[in-house]
């Protein structure tokens, strides 16, 4: 750690991990629901337990987010925080609008749009947490040393702030209100996300792997625009089925098929880029995530993407188990994995230390990995399953879900190893760090250079 | 062309950052300027042509609220958005063979709600909203609106 405000990176990260396992637990409950539907059908209805499960997924998300940048801004403006006051009552602000959210949402108190479920109070509590923190790392970055990592990252932070204000706008006309509220949910996570993603993912990958920042930075901005290029009218491709101009079909199909193009550029980027540089970073955790990140957004929100991208595709695919498939592999390989990649970099600096249980962080790595790609194959093979019985042979919804029955049982396992995992992983970066090992470590690493 | 006396210089990098830079914006205003022309037309064409802004009366309207009161969009679809835990609702006033039935659909449907939650073991279970009269013939009201929206063939049949 360079700078000292950096340090409230660290509590953004501890709060975003709170709320990490506020999601998994409500994403572990919703699969149990849907093997053994009686669960809490009286108590908690299934429509509350998916709403606190994609809402704490979205805020610990942003959240991560937040710390990203308020870690990594100083060390490129080369400068302090603005103001760490203003960082911390931000954090504030929003982990109490998030609890808030979810104990309103157990007691009936929500919207209905999909994902925007929050109070209108909480909407505007998130548009000032978020003039808050423009505000703070703009001044940081225009004062400091402007580099590509964080004029790519300010412009992913400020359209997030920007498409937020769609969240106001609820046309009475079921259509139109569609196709505004996909410009928060597709624009942020198919847009602007993604600058945020490549930007720290660049920053991440200059430190460690000591290539040069001209070579990485030229990356970052030709992998944005791909993002942008491909993101923008790849938005098309949910316009083809509710209500808008039949030429969608085409203006989505052939951009968003190419939105497969970034990711796949993010993984020889971060292949390459390890390969090149130097091979011993002693965070081997950070190192792996990083390269896991590329891969799993590679697959998740590309392959799995493109699998029902296609308009013809799409009018049987559209509203599936594969779309479920999807957005798992999609937000788990994007973004969770983005934020505990840097998360996992960030926190030997913050707390002080070299870097510390890295088997534990490695095996959790791979169990939450491998786990997700079993979910993802589990709710794709229910996906066609029912898209031939219901699509195609027009058997009832039910008749259906009762056939794949055992593909959510599937789910469900993989679901509690994802739980597990995590519970690794924050044993990993949160647990104690026993000074005897680091001393012993030190010690050995200065025998082996005193040996040179 | 390099002669053979010319010293000796390093390769010219084309693909500059700073290309790569003027790329990135100058591309991605361009598609977002594009982006948004498409979304002012589909505007114009969703409240002229592809659903009846004309029959959107106050109770379709109290019907959309009514159906997100509830958050019904976190169980069921509408129009394939939603949470593919219960059925597509987009055509239920169809698959309740509304189009020729109109008053034993909407019967069929208040009849529904009303009866949940069925309390089968094994099975997903809907829970009870308590909706008044006017809540509940709002909310058809509105599921009728939508099953008229001009949505380009799909869903595939009537099983939503």
């Amino acid at each position: 750690m360079k700078y000292a405000s950096q340090r409230v990176a660290y509590w953004y990260f501890v709060c975003a991990m709170v709320l990490f396992g506020v999601q998994i637990l409500a994403g572990g409950l919703a699969g149990t629901v849907y093997v053994l539907p009686n669960t809490l059908a009286e108590l908690m209805p299934f429509n509350i337990i998916r709403m606190i499960h994609t809402n704490a997924l979205i805020v610990w998300l942003l959240m991560g987010f937040f710390g990203c940048a308020y870690y990594l801004i100083p060390e490129e403006a080369e400068r302090e925080i603005e103001s760490p006051f203003l960082a911390y009552l931000q954090l504030v602000l929003l982990m109490v609008g998030a609890l808030a959210a979810v104990i309103g949402y157990t007691q009936g108190i929500h919207g209905g749009r999909e994902f925007l479920e929050q109070p209108l109070w909480i909407k505007i509590a998130i548009v000032v947490v978020a003039l808050i923190f423009l505000y703070n790392v703009s001044m940081t970055v225009l004062k400091g040393r402007r580099t590509a990592v964080t004029s790519v990252l300010l412009l992913g932070l400020w359209g997030i702030a920007v498409f937020w204000l769609f969240a106001f706008y609820a046309p009475d006309n079921l259509s139109l209100d569609k196709v505004y509220w996909w410009y928060i949910v597709h624009l942020w996570v198919e847009g602007v996300w993604e600058l945020v993603m490549a930007a720290v993912l660049a920053f991440l990958l200059i430190k460690l792997t000591g290539v040069d920042r001209e070579v990485i930075e030229k990356w970052l901005y030709s992998i944005v625009g791909l993002a942008l290029f491909s993101g923008l009218l790849g938005t098309g491709h949910h316009y083809y089925w509710i209500g808008a101009p039949g030429y969608w079909q085409w203006v989505g199909s052939i951009f968003s098929a190419l939105e497969v193009a970034p990711f796949f550029a993010m993984v020889v980027f971060a292949f390459t880029m390890v390969f090149r540089g130097r091979k011993d970073h002693p965070n081997r955790a950070a190192v792996l995530w990083s390269l896991g990140c590329t891969v799993g957004a590679f697959f998740g929100a590309g392959v799995w993407g493109f699998l029902h991208t296609l308009s013809f595709v799409n009018y049987y695919t559209h509203g599936t188990q594969l779309t479920a498939a999807h957005g798992h592999l999609a937000f788990y390989g994007a973004y969770v994995m983005l934020n505990l990649a840097l998360i996992s970099y960030a926190m030997p600096y913050l707390r002080g230390k070299a870097p510390y249980h890295q088997t534990l962080n490695i095996v959790s790595f791979w169990l939450m990995s491998g786990a997700m790609t079993v979910m993802t194959f589990a709710l794709t093979f229910a996906g066609a399953v029912q898209i031939h019985l219901q699509r195609v042979m027009g058997m009832s919804y039910m008749e259906v879900q009762d056939e794949i029955a055992p593909f959510y049982w599937v789910r469900l396992g993989s679901g509690v190893l994802v739980v597990i995992a995590a519970l690794m992983f924050l044993w990993a970066v949160f647990g104690p760090v026993r000074e005897r090992r680091r001393v012993a470590r030190q010690d050995r690493a200065a025998a082996l250079q005193a040996a040179e | 062309m390099s002669g053979p006396s010319e010293p000796h210089r390093p390769p010219v990098e084309r693909f500059t950052k700073s290309a790569a830079r003027n790329i990135f914006y100058g591309g991605s205003i361009f598609f977002f300027v594009v982006f948004v022309a498409l979304t002012a037309h589909s505007h114009w064409y969703i409240v002229t042509t592809s659903t009846d802004e004309a029959s959107m009366t106050a109770s379709v309207i109290r019907g959309k609220h009514v159906w997100e009161k509830h958050s019904c969009i976190n169980c069921h679809s509408i129009l394939g958005e939603g949470a593919y835990f219960a059925p597509e609702v987009g055509n239920v006033w169809v698959r309740y063979g509304g189009r020729d039935d109109a008053g034993g659909a909407r019967e069929g449907l208040i009849a529904w709600m009303e009866a949940q939650p069925t309390g089968i073991e094994g099975r997903r279970q809907m829970p009870q909203f308590h909706l008044t009269e006017q809540e509940l013939n709002d909310l058809v009201d509105f599921l009728e609106w939508t099953s008229r929206i001009d949505t380009q063939g799909w869903p595939p049949n009537d099983a939503g």
